[in-house]
């Protein structure tokens, strides 16, 4: 619920932007802020605490709408139109017909913009009237939101959302510390620590206290820097500085401090929060581009066919109409030929405005709003786990989800879960995990397979799942190395235990991999139950073990282990240590050479199944040794200079000759399915790059356990070069080797130049069959997207199969999209669920996001969002493919439409002197846009489906037409307007023909103009409604409703307008009373109508089987198939399943983060554990849907730490999407 | 479907507890609903356009187009028809005088007779129409230039006509009744048709002139102002007559007050504007005999007596007269019948490619690769 309060306090994309609309404080250089005073607060005017993100109230709505409304270029053109009709000379049709429609386009566009404001205003509205404690005179009153003051001193509590900006002045805990979350400004899901100036904190909950503060605070002015604040703050006569770690921003919520009080600094809109939103950029589909090209032509070539008939009508009006005085006068005689030709065009235009449609956009933005909610309601992509449906976020790219090219994807929590499973081990050169049939196979572990049982240990994680039963029979053996495997486990950590009841173990670990390794040792006996500074609790095997814990050798970036130094009860000292086998094997004792031989070779066939491996060892120290290491290391660690280094040197020192003890094999859970889309999006010629900021070795397990990367593969190249010239060189090469052998192809007198020529071409890279992967790293990547190698770097990356980019950074993340959308001119597609990939989601063409997560940047940046990933597959194979198939049709029938309305007028225009007579009734042309032939072509465009969902889906090549713009582009308007022309010139001189003398069967005349133009209507009726029904692949009821429906409308409205009735009351204008009678009673009439359908028809219907029966699209095929197959009834089909060639590769991963040693030590982080229980009531351990997960409320990030020290590997979020991570050297081996 | 294997663990993979552990229960789950419209399962019918139903339409309509058109063209051949251009173009031309003479401003009528034969009798009711050429009646100032409620008799508007009468609204200060330039372009040759008997007698052929306009147009469009009973020189009292006419409104059928006025059935033909530039107007109605023995019109010599009031010459105009029988698809139209036979013919005719076609290509690319 606090997502939703927060989408609705941020408008989407396109929407209104609320910071363009802040008051006129431009000018503020400096906020002054006294405490308690608002006296003197008022006199700066400061903004209040009320939001308000709708555009409109009820006296404005009108004019401002309407204003914003006739700013779009199809709106004004038909007001221009509209001014003209008001002119006598030049009106050749009345005022209403295009009123009209206008005024029906205003309204329903109006119609919409007042419900979004409406729930802007409700939500205005609610937030608004959240209630807040305030300081007033002396008391702690509630009030309203929207009237709180800058100034004003309020009273946060537990699992509140903060107000306004806040000055921190005091908090329950200790130091004034406080913990927030800020997901749903940044997307950081970890908590984080303010802590208030000593002097505030003091101030604690007394409230008389707080109303004596009258500290002046004079800081920046409003600004959208969520991560940087500066300000001073002046009390009693003192100077303290303030800074970010001080604040509290608005938007953030309160976690784990029961209460805080805070000094309102910025409020409402100049909130940092509001300051930061509505940055969106509106995207358009390139559909939509098309379209206005296309709006444009039609207008030239309405200006054309104006002038035409305009020239006609002066030459007309000087051979012709010269001799016609006697009847046909101006009304002033001074008119000659040329002006009469001059006002003719405009009547022609007036006429003829037709062919630009006005009511083109507003259908195109209805389908698309119910593409959006055929997306939103597919209940096969909603997750029921955390209760997410899909959602279109915008309404306006639907079409172009069936063009996508390429993918971007994120890694962690896209394709991968970010869950940890500790999947095998190796203990002294045995491996336990795999699971062996009675024969000695290995069994496939599935759902099926049983697990081990683990009820002899109470406190176990009834979560944990492990197949191989023979380690716990070593555990209950009692090996010596096992039980030590599983003690390090436990020991050899930086995680933080909860006990919430009894035997309720929660771990709070900054790195997945941890945790997954405790819960391991946890669930083996090793219970890892509680620390102090000083202390590990373990219960082993059910008794509580006591380890003193001397020392943490912290990880870092270099050092890729940690270690620790416990004391025993038995008074043995040990270090245990774990980290990158490489590392790790290195420092050794001699004697393991074989056992590290072993356990090397299982680590390759760990990393060989995807697995993130860790290599363990432990070294038993001297009492001495250690004392005197312990002395240099106290000593180091008080040193001002070096101090890293040093510490470096003596963990260097400690950490040698260990004993080794074995490997654990981490699962990085792919998310559910995702090979499987992988492999299908790859079908369908989608090219997936993963762009991550994981480490090189991490990010090619995840790419061979998605199959993105395969044994078969003929080379998968590695750039990470770190110079200019060595990322060209390997840039160079790999071209060389895939453009290489394939010159042999070609006639071998080709010349380089020449192969190179065609390597930019894409039917070239078709030649390529070979499967070709590219890996490149950050730092390479930086240096490859400069000018002069981009180049290089589109041909390579384009010419292999996969390409995965690591250790990127939001930054480059957003320029590789931007890269492959110059230069290759896709549709783009980015997918995410963090921070970290909002640049990218932004940028590219469409950008989706992972929801159901805790963070909430990347979904509010984004245009769809969905679960996970695996749904990307239906959105773009079937919602996409539909929505694209739907409007490509809807816009060829709708050109077509009226091009075969409006041309007829331009053939009468030869017959009636060129004097802009219409061949229509006034009200045919009013209404047939909008009434007769709106509601077929707009049911085709929602319901159509060419092929249903489930051969959308097994066809993945049904998606190339979209990529390659098959269905609706210059050609395909050019053929449908052609279609139209042809119609319309059938449609006119067919009647023309039959009526030059036709007469009535009672001998009465009837080749009347009225006549003339209700066979004609009729006619033109009856064609376009066949003729949506040639289009209409998916007749539902709805379809079936709107096309007969709307041919009785037709008629029913004809006759009513023909009525005798209408007439007497409005005789002017309705002056074809009994036309309809009169004409339609006649045989002949249908006869001609008859003709005129089938003659317009026919031709069609032949192009259409000879084109399906010669040279059937792949839809064609599928169609065929697909009817075939529906009478037969529903068959269970085979699916390949993917599958994972084993391979033998290494690959070490450690994600973890610097520093949290220290704070261990230090016992910053421990807390009263009697405050934490009784904040949590709720203790169940699977996630609420709420969204807010109780997991992870405890964990405590140390803000202090530097940030750019320190880069999160396989961990979810990089810290901010603005924020260059560190790109840090790996040796790859 | 490499997807369908999740889907229906989606369906109903309801995790226990995942959405109770929420709250107290009033969390609403936020699963889309089950209904075919919104999981877009209406049930539909998908026709495809295969050679099984397409080959069959063309022979249909081939078959049905063909016998249509041939009963058209017989039934239009067995139409008679008869065409008399009385404009005096030609120096040999009867009517060259008065149409060299003529202009709207001349008072007096000038009369000439035209000689025809028909060579067939014309049986049944004969139609007699007035046919013009090169007349723009579809231009869109002379269309719009009329005033349909003055037309329907209200006196506010035969008073004060519309401005899209202009310039032909008033007249020496008075609103003109019927205002505009269709009603002041009246076509007013008077036609007579004798016939010439073979005794040299010269028997005038009865022209019923009622009858001739839609029954809409005299009974509910057109209207006198003032009801039926007034009198008519009195409702018009203060109006003018249209510049070219001779009479005023109210002269124009004194003798019939049913046929006098705005619903005079000339009148009211002629404010039916034709479509084109080359049109035929009802006239007058040649009632067949009553003994049903003789034909209306016997073979032999007619004259028609021409009094020649409608200048045409300034616009190379031609004005003819037409006498013609009618059948149940009215007029002679050899157009449609000739039209209904090509296109049944070309239909036919590609159906027979398209089935050779699909027959020798076609059965190749069905069906048999799909790749994936």
């Amino acid at each position: 619920m606090a997502l939703r309060w927060l989408w609705m306090l941020v408008p989407g994309r396109g929407g209104w932007n609320p910071c363009s609309k802040s008051p006129g404080q431009a000018l503020e250089e400096e906020r002054h802020v006294r405490a308690n005073d608002r006296d003197y607060n008022e006199r700066f005017n400061y903004a209040d605490n009320r939001i308000k993100t709708a555009k409109y109230n009820v006296f404005t709505f009108l004019p401002i709408n309407l204003f914003e409304q006739f700013q779009r270029f199809a709106n004004a053109y038909f007001l221009v139109l509209l001014i003209l009709q008001l002119i006598p000379e030049i009106s050749s049709l009345s005022w209403f017909t295009t009123i009209v429609p206008l005024v029906l386009v205003l309204a329903i566009t109006a119609v919409k913009d007042a419900t979004d404001d409406y729930f802007r205003h409700k939500s205005d509205q609610q937030v608004n009237t959240r209630q807040s404690q305030v300081l007033i005179k002396g008391k702690l009153q509630n009030e309203k939101w929207m009237n709180v003051r800058v100034g004003d001193i309020i009273k946060l509590e537990n699992n509140q959302f903060v107000a306004a900006d806040l000055l921190l002045l005091s908090s329950s805990e200790p130091y004034g510390l406080c913990y927030i979350e800020t997901a749903e400004l940044d997307g950081e899901t970890n908590l984080k620590v303010r802590q208030a100036l000593t002097v505030t904190s003091d101030l604690g909950d007394d409230v008389e206290k707080l109303a004596d503060f009258n500290g002046e605070v004079i800081c920046e002015p409003p600004n959208n820097k969520l991560d940087k604040f500066t300000g001073t703050l002046y009390w009693k006569d003192n100077k303290y500085p303030l800074d970010n770690e001080k604040m509290l921003l608005r938007g953030c919520v309160l976690r784990n401090t029961e209460w805080c009080f805070g000094l309102v600094i910025f409020a409402g809109l100049q909130t940092k929060l509001m300051q930061n939103c509505g940055r969106t950029k509106f995207k358009r589909t390139s559909i939509d581009k098309l379209m206005n090209t296309l709006v444009l032509w039609i207008f030239g070539f309405l200006i054309c066919m104006g002038i035409i008939l305009a020239i006609g009508n002066t030459i007309w009006e000087q051979k012709v109409g010269s001799s016609f005085w006697e009847y046909l006068q101006w009304k002033e005689l001074s008119i000659n030929a040329v002006f009469s030709g001059f006002l003719t065009f405009w009547s022609y235009i007036i006429i003829l405005n037709t062919v630009v449609p006005i009511s083109l956009y507003v259908s195109v933005e209805v389908l698309r709003l119910g593409h959006s909610y055929f997306i939103n309601w597919d209940r096969r992509m909603y997750y029921s786990p955390k209760d997410t449906p899909a959602e279109a976020r915008t309404t306006t790219l639907n079409e172009e989800l069936g063009q996508v090219e390429f993918i971007f994807s994120d890694k962690t929590g896209t394709l991968t879960q970010n869950i940890m499973v500790f999947n095998k081990c190796s203990i002294n050169g045995k491996t336990y995990g795999d699971v062996y049939d009675e024969f000695g196979h290995k069994v496939d572990i599935t759902e099926k397979t049983p697990c081990v049982d683990f009820s002899f240990n109470p406190l176990m994680d009834r979560k944990f799942r492990f197949h191989d039963s023979s380690l716990v029979e070593a555990i209950k053996l009692e090996e010596p190395l096992v039980q030590e495997f599983f003690r390090l486990l436990a020991l050899c950590h930086t995680i933080m235990p909860e006990e919430r009841n009894e035997g309720e173990l929660v771990y709070q670990a900054q790195s997945p991999d941890e945790g997954a390794l405790v819960t391991a040792a946890r669930n083996f006996g090793f219970v890892f139950r509680s620390r102090t500074p000083e202390t590990i609790t373990l219960y082993e095997m059910g008794q509580a073990v006591t380890y003193q814990l001397l020392a943490i050798l912290d990880f870092n970036n270099v050092r890729k282990r940690m270690s620790v130094i416990v004391r025993n009860p038995k008074g043995q000292l040990k270090l245990y240590s774990k980290g990158a086998d490489t590392v790790l094997f290195d420092r050794l004792d001699p004697s393991n050479e074989e056992l590290m031989s072993t356990t090397s070779e299982h680590l390759n066939e760990f990393a060989g199944e995807g697995l993130r491996t860790l290599a363990l060892a432990y070294k038993d120290l001297d009492e001495d040794v250690f004392d005197e290491w312990m002395k240099k290391l106290l000593f180091a660690s008080t040193a001002l200079e070096n101090r890293e280094e040093k510490l470096g040197a003596l963990y260097e020192e400690i950490e040698q000759g260990m004993l080794l003890l074995g490997a654990t094999a981490i699962e990085d859970k792919l998310q559910e399915g995702v090979p499987e889309t992988i492999a299908c999006l790859t079908l369908a010629n989608i090219k997936i790059w993963v762009l991550t900021g994981d480490k090189l070795e991490t990010a090619m397990n995840i790419g061979y356990s998605c199959n993105m990367l395969r044994d078969d593969m003929n080379k998968v190249f590695i750039i990470s070069g770190h110079t200019t010239l060595e990322v060209q060189q390997e840039l160079r090469t790999a071209k060389e080797i895939i453009t290489g052998p394939s010159k042999d192809k070609f006639s071998s007198g080709l010349d380089m130049d020449k192969t190179e020529l065609y390597s930019s071409d894409s039917v070239f890279e078709e030649t390529i069959i070979a499967e070709y992967a590219l890996i490149i790293n950050g730092h390479s990547l930086a240096h490859a997207l400069e000018a002069d190698l981009e180049q290089i770097l589109v041909d390579v990356a384009c010419l292999c199969k996969t390409v995965i980019c690591c250790r990127v950074t939001p930054l480059q993340k957003a320029l590789v999209v931007e890269l492959i959308k110059r230069h290759k001119r896709a549709v783009t597609l980015a997918i995410g669920d963090g921070a970290n990939d909002v640049s990218m989601i932004n940028t590219a063409h469409i950008g989706v996001g992972i929801s159901g997560q805790e963070g909430m940047q990347a979904v509010l940046a984004s245009d769809y969002s969905f679960a996970q990933f695996r749904y990307l597959q239906r959105l773009l194979l079937v919602h996409g493919r539909w929505s694209y198939h739907r409007m490509c049709n809807f816009l060829c029938y709708f050109f077509y439409k009226n091009f075969a309305f409006t041309l007829v007028h331009f053939w009468y225009g030869f017959l009636c002197g060129f004097s802009a007579q219409t061949v229509y009734d006034q009200w045919f042309i009013t209404l047939f846009n909008i009434v007769y032939t709106s509601l077929p072509v707009l049911a085709m465009g929602l319901f159509d489906q060419d092929v249903n969902e489930q051969y959308s889906l097994h066809y993945p090549n049904l998606y190339r037409p979209g990529q390659l713009n098959q269905l609706f582009n210059k050609r395909k308007f050019f053929t449908c307007t052609l279609q139209g022309v042809c119609t319309s010139f059938i449609l006119f001189f067919i009647p023309y023909g039959a009526f030059m003398s036709a007469v009535r069967d009672d001998g009465a005349h009837i080749s009347d103009q009225q006549a003339f133009a209700v066979t004609i209507s009729t006619s033109l009726v009856i064609v376009v409604s066949v003729q949506i029904g040639l289009d209409t692949n998916y007749w539902t009821a709805v379809n079936h409703f709107f096309i007969w429906g709307s041919l009785a409308v037709y008629f029913a409205i004809l006759f009513a307008m023909h009525s005798d009735g209408i007439f007497t009351i409005f005789p002017n204008q309705f002056p074809f009373i009994g036309t309809a009678r009169n004409t339609l009673n006649q045989k002949i009439v249908w006869l001609v109508i008859l003709l005129t359908t089938v003659v317009c028809i026919m031709p069609m219907v032949a192009v259409r089987f000879i084109k399906a029966d010669l040279y059937p699209t792949q839809t064609d095929k599928v169609r065929l198939l697909q009817q075939a197959t529906r009478r037969q009834g529903p068959q269970e089909q085979n699916f390949r399943r993917v599958r994972r060639t084993s391979s033998r590769r290494s690959a070490y991963a450690f994600s973890h983060q610097q520093g949290y040693g220290e704070l261990i030590t230090s016992g910053k982080n421990m807390k009263v554990p009697t405050s934490s229980t009784s904040t949590y009531p709720l203790s169940s351990p699977t996630r609420g849907p709420a969204g807010t997960s109780s997991v992870n409320n405890s964990w405590v990030n140390d803000t202090s730490r530097d940030q750019t020290e320190t880069y999160n590997t396989g961990f979810r979020r990089e810290s901010d999407q603005n924020q260059e991570v560190t790109v840090e050297d790996l040796e790859a081996r | 479907m490499m997807a369908s294997s999740y889907n229906a663990k989606d369906e109903d993979g309801h995790h226990p507890g995942s959405v109770s552990s929420g709250g107290p229960g009033a969390v609403k789950s936020k699963k889309p609903d089950n209904t075919a419209f919104k999981q877009q399962r209406l049930p539909a019918w998908q026709p495809i356009l295969t050679a099984g139903t397409v080959l069959p339409a063309f022979f249909m309509i081939g078959l049905i187009f063909i016998p249509i058109g041939i009963g058209l063209l017989v039934t239009s051949n067995n139409i008679k028809e008869f065409e008399v251009d009385y404009t005096g173009v030609d120096m040999s031309s009867p009517c060259f005088n008065c149409a060299q003479n003529y202009s709207w401003n001349s008072t007096s009528g000038c009369t000439c007779s035209v000689p025809f034969t028909l060579d067939q009798p014309f049986e049944s009711n004969v139609f007699m129409y007035y046919g013009l050429s090169n007349f723009y009646q579809n231009h869109r100032r002379y269309v719009k230039s009329r005033d349909d409620s003055q037309l329907n008799g209200d006196k506010s508007s035969l008073l004060n006509p519309s401005k899209e009468c202009e310039p032909y609204r008033t007249s020496d200060k008075k609103p003109i009744a019927p205002c505009g330039a269709i009603a002041n372009s009246l076509f007013n040759d008077t036609l007579e048709l004798f016939y010439n008997h073979p005794n040299g007698s010269r028997i005038a052929i009865n022209l019923v002139k009622t009858g001739i306009a839609w029954w809409t147009d005299k009974h509910v469009k057109f209207r006198n102002p003032g009801g039926i009973n007034n009198n008519l020189s009195v409702v018009f009292q203060d109006t003018s007559k249209p510049v070219n006419w001779h009479k005023a409104v109210y002269e124009l059928d004194p003798s019939d007050p049913d046929n006098n006025g705005f619903i005079n059935e000339d009148f009211i033909v002629w404010m039916r504007t034709a479509a084109l530039p080359t049109f035929r107007k009802l006239y007058r109605i040649i009632q067949k005999k009553k003994d049903n023995m003789t034909p209306t019109l016997p073979p032999g010599n007619y004259s028609l007596d021409v009094t020649y009031n409608y200048p045409v010459r300034s616009f190379d105009g031609r004005k003819r007269m037409i006498l013609s029988t009618i059948s149940w698809m009215g007029g002679k139209n050899p157009f449609l019948g000739i039209a209904y036979i090509t296109v049944g013919s070309v239909c036919f005719f590609l159906g027979v490619v398209l089935l050779i076609i699909h027959h020798k290509y076609g059965n190749r690319n069905n069906n048999a690769d799909i790749p994936n």
